[in-house]
C-alpha cells in the first residue's frame, strides 16, 4: 500500500491551477513540501470543515474546478457536508479522502472508516462518481478520468499510516488567506 | 416591526451576495424572503455554514450565515480556528432564542450566555432594532471591511417580520 505522501504526489502532478483545499494536521504539511502552489489553502484547524470550504468555493467560482484533500478523520468529523455537496450537486467538486485509518495527527488512533465505507455513504449522499483505489496506477487512472467529468465526485485513496517528514505549515494565516484569494480571483 | 424584504434588500444593497445557515423560526421571514429570491443556500450544521461561507469569502463574495444562537456554540471552533485566526470575515445573523428567560428550557442557558460568549470570543456584534436599523446596516458594512473577522447581528423576536407575524 502506498502512502499519503506518496498518493498526493501523484495527484498533484496532474493538477496545475486547480484551487486544492488541504485539512488540517499531516495532509497539509506533506501538500506544503511536495508541491506548494498559491492554489493551495492549508487548513491549520477547523477540523471536519475541508470539504465545507471546498464547497463554498465551488459554489461561488462554478467555473473553475475545486479539489478537496481530505482524511478519513475529518470526513467522519463533518460527515454531514456529504449530504450537503450530495444535495447541491456542484459539478466542479472533486473530493479525495486519504484513508489510513488512523488519527495521524494525534498518534494514530483508530477511525471506524475500516468499518465505514466512506465513498459508499457519499454515493448514497448523492455524489456522482465514487471510486475506492489502492495503488498507484488505478489513482492515477481513476483521477484522470475524474477530472473529465462532472461531478460531485470522490476518489477514496486507501493509504497505510506512514507520515512524511514535513514541517508546520510556513505561511502566517493571514497570508495564506491572501494568497490563496489572489490565485483563485 | 422590519419586514423581511426590507431587510433581505438591505443586506444584499450592502454587497452581501451568498447566504447560508440553519433555520429558526425567529428567521423563518428572512429565509423565505432568501429562498424567494433564489439566494439561499442551506446547510445541515451551522459550523458547516460558516466554512461554507469561509470558502465563499475567499473566491470573492460577500458572505451572511443565519443561524440560531444553539448554532453558535456549533460552530465556536470553526470561527476561531479558521475565521480568526485566518482574517476571513462574516455576517453572523444570529437569533436570539431564550432572551430574558422566557423560551423553552434547551434555550435558557445559551440565551442568557451569548453576549458575554461573543464578548469573550471577541466577535463584535450589534442587537438589530427597527429604529436603528440604518445605523446597523452602516455598522456591519464598515466592520465586515475593516476588522476582517465573524461580526454579528442579533435579532430578538419580533424585530424582523417572521412567517406567521
Amino acid at each position: 500500500m502506498q502512502s499519503r505522501a506518496q498518493a498526493m504526489a501523484a495527484l498533484l502532478e496532474l493538477l496545475t491551477d486547480q484551487p486544492v483545499i488541504v485539512c488540517n494536521g499531516f495532509p497539509s504539511r506533506e501538500a506544503q513540501k511536495i508541491a506548494d502552489r498559491p492554489t493551495h489553502f492549508y487548513m491549520i484547524g477547523s477540523m471536519g470543515n475541508a470539504a465545507a470550504i471546498g464547497l463554498g468555493v465551488a459554489l461561488a467560482k462554478p467555473a473553475k474546478q475545486v479539489v478537496v484533500f481530505d482524511g478519513d478523520g475529518n470526513v467522519l468529523m463533518g460527515m454531514g457536508t456529504l449530504a450537503t455537496v450530495g444535495a447541491l450537486k456542484p459539478k466542479n467538486f472533486i473530493h479525495v479522502v486519504f484513508d489510513n485509518e488512523v488519527y495521524g495527527s494525534t498518534g494514530n488512533q483508530p477511525t471506524i472508516s475500516n468499518v465505514v465505507p466512506l465513498e459508499k455513504v457519499a454515493k448514497a449522499a448523492g455524489y456522482v462518481h465514487v471510486e475506492r483505489v489502492f495503488d498507484r496506477d488505478d489513482l492515477v487512472y481513476e483521477f484522470k478520468d475524474l477530472l473529465k467529468q462532472d461531478g460531485p465526485s470522490m476518489l477514496l485513496v486507501k493509504v497505510n499510516e506512514f507520515v512524511e517528514d514535513a514541517g508546520r505549515v510556513v505561511l502566517e494565516p493571514p497570508a495564506m488567506t491572501a494568497r490563496f484569494m489572489k490565485a483563485i480571483e | 416591526m422590519i419586514d423581511s424584504d426590507v431587510f433581505v434588500q438591505g443586506l444584499q444593497d450592502l454587497g452581501v451576495n451568498f447566504f447560508t445557515g440553519v433555520p429558526d423560526s425567529i428567521l423563518g421571514g428572512i429565509i423565505e424572503e432568501l429562498l424567494t429570491r433564489k439566494a439561499y443556500t442551506p446547510a445541515v450544521r451551522e459550523d458547516e455554514a460558516v466554512a461554507m461561507a469561509a470558502g465563499a469569502y475567499m473566491a470573492g463574495k460577500v458572505p451572511a450565515v443565519l443561524m440560531q444562537n444553539s448554532g453558535l456554540g456549533t460552530s465556536l471552533n470553526t470561527l476561531i480556528s479558521l475565521n480568526m485566526i485566518y482574517r476571513q470575515p462574516c455576517l453572523l445573523l444570529i437569533s436570539w432564542r431564550g432572551f430574558q428567560g422566557a423560551d423553552a428550557p434547551e434555550h435558557l442557558v445559551m440565551g442568557e450566555t451569548m453576549l458575554p460568549l461573543l464578548d469573550t470570543m471577541k466577535i463584535p456584534y450589534r442587537i438589530l432594532s427597527e429604529q436603528t436599523m440604518a445605523d446597523d446596516f452602516r455598522w456591519m458594512g464598515q466592520t465586515f471591511m475593516k476588522q476582517r473577522v465573524p461580526l454579528a447581528i442579533v435579532i430578538k423576536k419580533g424585530i424582523v417580520k417572521g412567517l406567521h407575524p
